[in-house]
């Protein structure tokens, strides 16, 4: 993992602190699903840091079921001339041609996603080949180094994408921070062990045991909904959240998104979280995620 | 004398990079997001971020009114890329409501340097710290397109094809902007800069 400085006087694009330092820059806010130039302009209206660029919304992916993909160019080309904040789309999981295409494009970030069906079920695309950052999602520590290891240079816990339902962010982005704890408490002799157990390389386990974070921003996602959902996954140590079908799929979307918004900047002052809580509209219906079969959870795409 | 406070503006960004560069640069840092934190600080930093983002926040919690007023009463400020666009007078490319802080007499182009994959890092001389080049961190940089009589150039960057060089660190008194990041180098010489901007103006008063 090359986060020395290099010496180098001469320009370098796509190195690992110029990716990594992207996601730097986003941290308290809100990165909001859009499926059009209008949405797009709401969300940046609503001061979302930056937008997610996708055909369908996830809740909407799971109500019409079959195989979701990459979006349309057009749609994508679209969005980023409607914005002038950064622009991201996903790819499938494994779907390096998709990624390919999407840098092409120009987007700020790629989203290798559990959200779109998985074009490989055994290796995810190798991040370090692309200029273009990206971001993967993870449920538990493993994962995510696993996800840095082939180059992400931002990790979000994954949660339940679609649901309107918080309880699988909140388990994802508790397992991820526990996990690092428990490495915090290791003695050095320990770390090997750990790496084996988290099948993740020594040298990440080590840094994040150094560290006490992950070398990257580490945001959340997967089921945020109202503006107390994105306030408790920052206080539970999200560095900020994405937000779905929670926005669009609501009764009043630029009220709720600059609700959110706001509710993630002051995610540690109840009163202001309480404001922004006020005549919202009808929050996006929810699905209770007990009752859902395992093969219709995103989150076990991805490994 | 003792330690200057100097806050980070924390409503979105790298806030936490700047507090420890800010401490490592032997400065006592907090993060700033209400007028009344604002009050209890002797100078401030607006980090990286969106900018746009920035902007609305800081009208909405009531920080932008009182933030102008302590720049107009001299407060030293440090703007890094979203904060160098915050502290300029005119904005180029950004978005029509977008209001700044305003303070250094310049105009600042929006994301000039292109998009994240145009985003790179580079060694760059930096007056008044001469020992060694400065590594920059471009992140969808802004440049700075035209400055007034009172602004000092502190750091150009040579065009890639061509002659033409972009102004990428300005200062104007009590103000400092740079394009770039050093927030997210392990070198804090800017910010020592900086620090020592603020204790010869408490010095001063």
């Amino acid at each position: 993992m090359s986060t020395t400085p290099t010496t180098a006087d001469q320009p370098q694009i796509g190195t690992a602190r110029v990716k990594r330092g992207m996601a730097e820059q986003l941290k308290g806010g809100v990165i909001m699903d859009v499926v059009n130039a209008e949405q797009a302009k709401i969300a940046e209206d609503a001061g979302a840091v930056a937008v997610m660029a996708l055909e369908r919304v996830p809740a909407d992916i799971r109500k019409d079921g079959g195989v979701a993909r990459m979006s349309d160019p057009n749609m994508i080309e679209e969005i980023i001339e409607a914005v002038s904040i950064p622009v991201m789309a996903k790819s499938r999981i494994g779907h390096f041609v998709e990624a390919q295409v999407l840098q092409s494009l120009g987007v700020d970030y790629i989203d290798e996603s559990e959200v779109l069906t998985p074009a490989d079920e055994v290796n995810h695309s190798d991040k370090w080949a692309f200029t273009t950052p990206f971001v993967c999602g993870a449920t538990n520590l493993g994962e995510a180094l696993r996800r840095i290891a082939e180059g992400a240079a931002m990790i979000r816990s994954k949660g339940e994408a679609g649901t309107g339902n918080v309880v699988e962010a909140v388990r994802h982005l508790r397992q991820i921070k526990n996990e690092i704890g428990h490495l915090r408490a290791l003695d050095h002799n320990e770390l090997y062990a750990a790496a084996k157990e988290l099948r993740a390389p020594y040298e990440l386990v080590k840094e994040v045991a150094e560290l006490g974070k992950l070398p990257v921003v580490l945001f959340s996602a997967g089921g945020v909904a109202t503006p107390a959902d994105a306030a408790l996954m920052r206080q539970l140590g999200a560095e900020g959240v994405f937000v779905g079908s929670g926005i669009f799929k609501s009764g009043d979307p630029a009220k709720r998104a600059a609700a959110i918004v706001k509710a993630t900047t002051f995610f540690d002052d109840p009163k202001i979280i309480a404001d922004a809580s006020r005549n919202l509209g009808e929050a996006m219906v929810g699905i209770n995620c007990d009752t859902l079969p395992e093969t219709e959870r995103y989150a076990n795409r991805g490994w | 004398m003792s330690t200057p406070v100097i806050g980070v503006l924390a409503l979105q960004g790298d806030v936490r990079e700047h507090l420890v560069a800010l401490a490592e640069a032997d400065a006592l840092a907090r993060p700033v997001r209400r007028a009344e934190e604002l009050a209890e600080v002797d100078a401030l930093v607006i980090p990286g971020g969106e900018s746009t983002t920035m902007s609305k926040l800081a009208l909405l919690f009531g920080v932008m009114d009182p933030l102008r007023e302590r720049v107009a009463a001299g407060m030293p400020v440090y703007g890094t890329c979203a904060g160098m666009i915050m502290l300029a007078d005119k904005i180029l490319d950004g978005r029509e409501d977008q209001e700044s802080v305003g303070g250094i007499d310049m105009t600042v182009r929006r994301n000039a340097f292109g998009r994240q994959n145009e985003s790179f890092e580079s060694g760059i001389a930096f007056k008044g710290l001469d020992d060694a080049p400065v590594h920059g961190v471009f992140i969808r940089a802004p440049w700075v397109e035209a400055v007034g009589a009172g602004v000092e150039v502190l750091a150009e960057l040579p065009g890639a094809d061509g002659p033409e060089s972009r102004i990428v660190a300005v200062r104007q008194g009590n103000l400092l902007a740079t394009s770039f990041h050093p927030e997210l180098t392990g070198d804090h010489r800017v910010h020592a800069y900086f620090v020592k901007m603020v204790e010869e103006h408490l010095a001063a008063e």
